[in-house]
């Protein structure tokens, strides 16, 4: 096992038609991840465009990503605040002509309160923040943030939350799943207490997706968790997260973008 | 000056792991008749003069939208009260 350079900039090839996608990175007042979220965008061979989140429009961007953090502090619940600035009406509309766009952690907190996704997040049932590295498995392929996975694939990211307890009532878990949009399931142990193990959902048209855990915390190796769902690797050699930002990518240049 | 209250507690459906905590330190304190605690929010909206129906509906309307997530809470209040 050879130890990889550490922040290998030229890591994929160059392609312009992968580098021509636009992906915004929304920034609230609060949030973390932006910066590491455009990384893996980069890296993954696209173009980042950083919005804040008082923009008055989406800058051309293909598509969105709305990273973790403290939105506003999470003051009141975690994302509520976050659902009335200026950009959030704007990603609402986007999403609805087609816009993929992907909520991470707090991101995801973000989406349920602007009612894009069903369900809410209530805090963990053990009551502790947890950071760990997690193993998923993925098991909708077709939307546009994970085509790049096999069907059923393990993904070991980083979680790391305080309210990542997934709750919607019965009704809407057993639409969830009879319609196949639980993306990402928990697998082996149930960090949070989340409803029926689910890490992350799509809406019915599957461009807009949700996810509790951190996929572009493991897009580098020798920054990203110390195992991954595809084998051994060296210290910090995770990068399961990366297909969620190339499949985007594929995504957008396939659909003719 | 006149405030409204307004009272949100989780849905009892939903388990509320803060209140949990709660009831569970309560018997540490020598506590021990209550069977379970849930724990809410009490928002006080304050109003400069008289609170008008418009302004109790504007209040109705914050505690549907922004104030409660209606998948995990209920709005259980919306009521003026007057200082003394």
């Amino acid at each position: 096992m050879s130890t990889p350079l550490i922040g290998d900039y030229s890591a994929a090839p160059e392609n312009p038609a992968l580098r021509a996608v636009r992906v915004g990175v929304i920034t609230f007042p609060g949030t973390l991840d932006d910066r590491d979220a455009a990384r893996a965008v980069r890296l993954a061979g696209g173009t980042a465009v950083e919005l804040w989140h008082g923009d008055a429009n989406l800058h051309d961007v293909d598509a969105v990503i709305i990273p973790g953090g403290f939105s506003y502090g999470d003051y009141l619940r975690a994302g509520a605040i976050s659902r009335f600035a200026p950009l959030m009406e704007k990603v609402v509309d986007a999403s609805k002509g087609g816009m993929p766009v992907l909520g991470i952690c707090n991101g995801f907190q973000i989406l349920t309160e602007a009612h894009l996704l069903p369900g809410s997040m209530i805090k963990n049932d053990h009551l502790k923040f947890m950071c760990r590295d997690q193993l998923l498995r993925v098991e909708n392929t077709s939307t546009a943030w994970t085509s790049a996975y096999g069907q059923g694939s393990g993904m070991v990211i980083p979680l790391k939350n305080q309210d990542g307890q997934y709750v919607a009532d019965e009704k809407t878990l057993d639409e969830l799943e009879g319609e196949g949009r639980v993306v990402f399931r928990y697998d082996g142990f149930n960090p949070n207490g989340s409803r029926r193990g689910i890490a992350g959902i799509s809406n019915a048209a599957g461009n807009v997706v949700g996810l509790m855990p951190h996929p572009e915390h493991a897009i580098e190796a020798g920054f990203g968790p110390g195992s991954s769902a595809y084998g051994d690797v060296a210290l910090g050699g995770g990068t399961d997260g990366i297909g969620i930002f190339t499949s985007v990518l594929t995504s957008l240049v396939a659909g003719g973008k | 000056m006149p405030r409204i209250v307004v009272d949100v507690m989780p849905k009892p459906e939903i388990l509320d792991p803060q209140g949990k905590a709660i009831a569970g330190a309560l018997p540490r304190l020598g506590l021990t008749g209550f069977t379970g605690v849930r724990q809410g929010k009490r928002f006080e909206l304050s109003v400069d003069g008289d609170v008008t129906p418009e302004i109790l509906e504007q209040a109705r309307t914050a505690a549907a939208t922004l104030l409660s997530n209606p998948v995990i809470e209920d709005v259980t209040r919306v009521e003026v009260i007057s200082e003394a």
